[in-house]
């Protein structure tokens, strides 16, 4: 709060823009992991989350404290890189998991039915 | 040089990562990060199986970077419209099928990286028999047309750019 | 003065809709049907608190939430991961 006063309107505008439609696309993407109906809809819902609603908070982050602090701020940057090669890997494991998990289930059931009918 | 630098770019973002985590430029971060970029590749090596990978064109390879954050920008507000706009019942979910020609190892990462960035669309595995992808499309209108925009708009500029790594891993397998 | 006001407002508005978002998170990880869901909010979980964390070093002029965000970001994707191996190979019966 104490270095909000220094900053000129023409970094604030931005800033607060950003902030703002990162913080929607946030509460948008977590909107489609809590009411759509199956598992393989939910899991786009946060991609969402993770790519745009992500970028525009580093982006706002970057450009807040670039102005600020008069010097060039970009280590935000690194967590940026981090975030889209991780997302990546997580989504598809998670994937991987829930449709192993599905195929096995249904093994299994029809195994079972298969028993019960001999 | 391909001694001591196997892989010239990823000792370069090893640099830029050392001095953007300590956030200066003083002559001992550099030299600290550059022995750092120039030991981490060469003591990481014999834990990656294909080996570093080789660039054939690097311009391609940011010019495919830079299409795919656009093509990640839209189908952000595609993604958003459905969420807030349809019932979960309208929305055609379904796994399809792309066949690939792409074989490069380092290359199939890049393209499930950057297929799984996008909004939309999530990588599930490469079936081994006819090596083909299975892929999970959020909201599926065109399945030609998906299979089309995978192979001219990710597979094309991804084998441009392994080409050159493209011809020795084939030649080994055989 | 006014750009003042203009940026707490915003930081806030943000604020308020991340915690939202870590709300109904967390709503479909109490809910969720199937485990491969709720390890996915468990995900989307870490994610929020990261921007949760960005969002105070904004509000606070600090830098050192940076630190704790990429903590945390590191955190998250090490605990998915090993859970989305569990889900995989934990309860198979061989």
């Amino acid at each position: 709060m104490n270095f909000a006063e220094t900053l000129p309107w023409w970094a604030a505008l931005p800033v607060a823009f950003l902030l703002v439609l990162g913080g929607l696309i946030a509460v948008i993407g977590t909107l489609g992991l809590f009411r759509l109906q199956s598992f393989y809809q939910r899991i786009h819902g946060p991609a969402i989350t993770v790519t745009l609603g992500a970028g525009c908070i580093l982006v706002a982050s970057m450009l807040y404290f670039s102005v600020t602090q008069s010097r060039l701020v970009i280590h935000e940057l690194l967590i940026a890189a981090f975030v889209l090669m991780t997302a990546p890997v997580v989504s598809m494991l998670i994937m991987r998991a829930a449709l192993y998990r599905d195929l096995r289930a249904s093994r299994e059931a029809a195994s079972h039915d298969e028993a019960k009918g001999m | 040089m391909k001694r001591w630098l196997p892989s010239p770019l990823l000792s370069v973002s090893l640099l830029l990562t050392w001095l953007m985590l300590n956030q200066s430029v003083a002559p001992g971060h550099l030299l600290l990060g550059g022995a750092l970029a120039i030991i981490a590749p060469l003591l990481a090596r014999p834990l990656q199986p294909h080996g570093h990978a080789r660039l054939g064109r690097p311009l391609a390879l940011f010019r495919l970077l830079w299409l795919s954050a656009i093509e990640i920008v839209r189908s952000c507000f595609n993604v958003t419209q459905i969420i807030l706009l349809r019932r979960s019942e309208q929305v055609n979910s379904q796994f399809i099928r792309v066949p690939l020609a792409l074989r490069s190892p380092h290359g199939l990462a890049l393209l499930s990286c950057l297929i799984n960035s996008t909004p939309g669309t999530v990588w599930v595995e490469i079936l081994p028999e006819k090596h083909e992808l299975l892929l999970h499309v959020f909201d599926l209108h065109d399945e030609q047309w998906w299979v089309e925009t995978i192979k001219t708009r990710y597979e094309q500029p991804i084998i441009e750019v392994f080409e050159t790594h493209e011809a020795k891993p084939e030649g080994d397998r055989a | 003065m006014t750009t003042a006001t203009l940026l707490s407002a915003a930081i806030l508005f943000a604020l308020a809709c991340v915690v939202l978002a870590m709300v109904l998170c967390t709503l479909r990880l109490l809910i969720g049907p199937s485990a491969q869901d709720r390890v996915l909010a468990l995900d989307t979980l870490w994610m929020c608190t990261m921007l949760l964390a960005l969002m105070l070093g904004i509000r606070h002029g600090s830098e050192i939430y940076f630190e704790a965000a990429l903590i945390i970001a590191l955190l998250g994707f090490v605990s998915t991961i090993a859970l989305a191996k569990f889900l995989m190979r934990g309860e198979v019966i061989e």
